[in-house]
C-alpha cells in the first residue's frame, strides 16, 4: 500500500513535466471520471509522419490520476499514434510499477481514456478504450 | 440517560473487525450506509429460517406469518415518524425511488410546463435529476434556494422564490456533505402559504434526529432504511393520505390492483396501491427490527451522542494546519465533517487513511453543484453514528497527519 504512493508518484504529481496547453494543435480532447469529477485534458501535436512532437496535459485530480497523466505523455512523445492507439491497461500499470483495485484503476486510467478518445476522434472517453 | 458507545457498540459486529493490515476497522461513513446491529441481522436470518413465504393472499401459516411481519414493519415505522396512519407509508427501495415516485405520479399528474418547483443549491443528485428529467419531458422551470458561504439556506432568497408561487418545494432535511439541518418547519410553512406542496428528502434527517411528519406538516417525506441500522434495498415514502389517494399509480403489476380485466384494472388502495410485484419482504422485516433498535436506544440520546462527537471532530479537524472545514458549526449540523486538506486530493487522503483501516468517503457525495459552488471538486467526509467514539476521531486526526507527511 505504501507502493501505492511511490517516491515516484508523489513526485509527478507535485512536479510534473508535461502539465499545460498546446496552442495551437492537433488533437485536443477531455473528459471527467464521473466517481470523482478528477477531469483531464490532452493536448497533442503530431507532425507530417504521423508521430506525437508534444503532449501536454491539464485538469485536476488525485496523485494517481495525475501521475499518472504526466507519465502518459512522457511516453507517448516520440510515438507514432498507431502506437499510441494500441496502449492499454497494462502499459499504464507498468508505468506506474503499482496494482490498483477498481476503483483507484478508473483514476489511473482517466488519462489513457481521455488520449485515446482524442486520437480517434470519439466524442467520449469509455472505458472500452483501454481494457 | 446518556447513550452508552461501549455498549451500543457490541450490537455491531462489524466494528470488531480488523482491515487486511490488521487494523480494526474505524468506521466513518455512515452517511453513506449506516452499520448493522446484530438485532437487526437477525430478525432477517429468522424471517428467513422460520417464516419465510409471499405475502398478502396466501392462508397458508406461512404467508400469514410474513404478511404480519411486512405490516406490522409498516405500523412500527410509521409509528416511529409519527405518520397518522400506516396507509400513509409506502414501501420502496430507497429514498431515491421515493422522490422518484412523487414526480412520475404526482407531478405528471399536477405539473405542467411553466410550472415551477424550487430545490436548493445543497440537493442530492436524488431530488435534481428527477426534475432535471421532468423539465425536459415538460417543460417545468427549476430555481433553487440558495447556499451561503456559511452552508446554510438563505431563506429570504426563498421568500422572493415564493413570490412566484411555485407549485412544490423540495428539499432535503440534512446536507449530506455540509450536515447542515433546515429549518424543514418554517420551509415547509413558508410554501403552505403560497399554496406549494413539500417533499422533504429525509435520508440523512430520520437516522440522526427524531422527525415528526405531522409536526413538520410535510405533505411528502422520503428517507431509506440502510442509513438508519436497516438493510439496503427498501425506503419508505411517506404521504398524506388526501394526496396520495388522489395520485394515480406509478409501477403496474400484481399487489398494487384491487381487479384486473383483460383490458383495464382498478388500482388497490393506499398503500398497496403503490407496491407493484413482491416486495422486498426480508428488508422490510429488517427495517422493522432497526426503528425497534433505534427506538430502544432512544432517539434523542443518539442525537446528543453524535452532537458530541461532531462538536469535538470539528474542534480536533480545524486544528490541522491546511484543513478546511465545510459546512456550519455543530450546533447547526448533524454528525456530518467534510473536509479538504491543502495540497492532497480527497481521494489520496482517503486512500491512505484506509491503510490505518480508517474508512471516510472522497469524492463529491453525489452533490457536485454544491461543490461547484465552493469551487471545489471533491472533499473528504468522516461522518459519525450512534457507534462513533472520540477514540475513533483522534485515530483520523492522526491519519491526517500521516498524510499531510507523505505529501509534505
Amino acid at each position: 500500500m505504501d507502493d501505492l504512493y511511490r517516491e515516484v508518484i508523489i513526485e509527478h504529481y507535485k512536479n510534473p513535466s508535461y502539465r499545460g496547453k498546446l496552442d495551437p494543435h492537433d488533437i485536443s480532447f477531455a473528459d471527467n471520471n464521473p466517481l470523482c469529477g478528477d477531469h483531464i485534458q490532452i493536448d497533442l501535436r503530431v507532425d507530417a509522419n504521423g508521430v506525437v512532437s508534444e503532449a501536454r496535459f491539464d485538469g485536476h485530480g488525485c496523485a494517481i490520476s495525475q501521475a499518472s497523466a504526466d507519465l502518459l505523455m512522457e511516453t507517448i512523445i516520440g510515438k507514432p499514434l498507431d502506437e499510441v492507439k494500441k496502449l492499454n491497461k497494462q502499459d499504464i500499470l507498468e508505468m506506474l510499477g503499482i496494482d490498483l483495485g477498481p476503483v483507484r484503476l478508473k483514476c489511473a486510467l482517466l488519462s489513457l481514456k481521455v488520449l485515446k478518445a482524442g486520437v480517434y476522434g470519439l466524442g467520449e472517453a469509455g472505458d472500452d478504450l483501454v481494457e | 440517560m446518556t447513550l452508552n458507545v461501549d455498549q451500543v457498540r457490541k450490537d455491531f459486529p462489524i466494528l470488531d473487525r480488523e482491515t487486511a493490515n490488521g487494523k480494526r476497522v474505524i468506521y466513518l461513513d455512515s452517511t453513506a450506509t449506516s452499520q448493522k446491529p446484530v438485532q437487526v441481522i437477525e430478525a432477517m436470518n429468522d424471517y428467513y429460517r422460520r417464516s419465510n413465504a409471499n405475502i398478502h393472499r396466501g392462508v397458508h401459516t406461512l404467508a400469514e406469518e410474513a404478511t404480519t411481519m411486512y405490516e406490522g414493519a409498516r405500523e412500527r415505522i410509521a409509528k416511529f415518524i409519527n405518520a397518522s396512519s400506516a396507509r400513509e407509508i409506502i414501501y420502496t427501495r430507497n429514498t431515491t425511488e421515493s422522490i422518484n415516485l412523487v414526480a412520475y405520479s404526482w407531478a405528471r399528474a399536477n405539473l405542467k410546463a411553466g410550472d415551477l418547483v424550487v430545490l436548493t443549491e445543497m440537493e442530492h443528485h436524488s431530488n435534481l435529476v428527477p426534475w432535471h428529467m421532468l423539465q425536459a419531458e415538460r417543460g417545468i422551470e427549476l430555481d433553487f434556494i440558495p447556499v451561503t458561504e456559511e452552508g446554510l439556506l438563505d431563506l429570504e432568497a426563498y421568500k422572493t422564490l415564493l413570490n412566484r408561487t411555485p407549485k412544490l418545494v423540495s428539499f432535503t432535511h440534512m446536507s449530506n456533505v455540509l450536515g447542515t439541518i433546515n429549518p424543514a418547519a418554517e420551509i415547509i410553512k413558508l410554501a403552505h402559504t403560497v399554496g406549494a406542496v413539500v417533499l422533504v428528502d429525509g435520508a440523512q434527517s430520520v437516522p440522526h434526529l427524531a422527525v415528526d411528519v405531522q409536526a413538520l406538516d410535510a405533505d411528502f417525506y422520503a428517507f431509506s432504511a440502510h442509513k438508519m441500522c436497516g438493510p439496503t434495498g427498501i425506503g419508505i415514502l411517506y404521504g398524506k393520505s388526501a394526496f396520495l389517494e388522489a395520485m394515480p399509480p406509478f409501477l403496474g403489476g400484481g399487489d398494487m390492483i384491487k381487479e384486473v380485466k383483460l383490458r383495464s384494472f382498478r388500482p388497490n388502495t393506499l398503500p398497496h396501491k403503490f407496491e407493484a410485484g413482491t416486495p422486498a419482504i426480508a428488508e422490510a422485516v429488517g427495517f422493522g427490527a432497526a426503528v425497534d433498535y433505534l427506538t430502544q436506544v432512544g432517539m434523542k440520546d443518539i442525537a446528543a451522542h453524535e452532537h458530541e462527537i461532531t462538536e469535538y471532530a470539528l474542534d480536533r479537524l480545524e486544528e490541522i494546519p491546511g484543513v478546511k472545514l465545510f459546512g456550519p458549526s455543530a450546533d447547526k449540523k448533524g454528525g456530518v465533517a467534510a473536509f479538504t486538506l491543502e495540497g492532497v486530493h480527497p481521494h489520496d487522503v482517503a486512500q491512505i487513511l484506509d491503510q490505518d483501516g480508517i474508512a471516510v468517503r472522497a469524492g463529491h457525495h453525489c452533490a457536485q453543484p454544491l461543490h461547484e459552488k465552493f469551487g471545489i471538486p471533491a472533499t473528504s467526509r468522516a461522518s459519525f453514528y450512534l457507534y462513533s467514539t472520540k477514540e475513533e476521531v483522534d485515530m483520523l486526526v492522526k491519519g491526517l497527519y500521516k498524510v499531510k507527511e507523505m505529501f509534505g
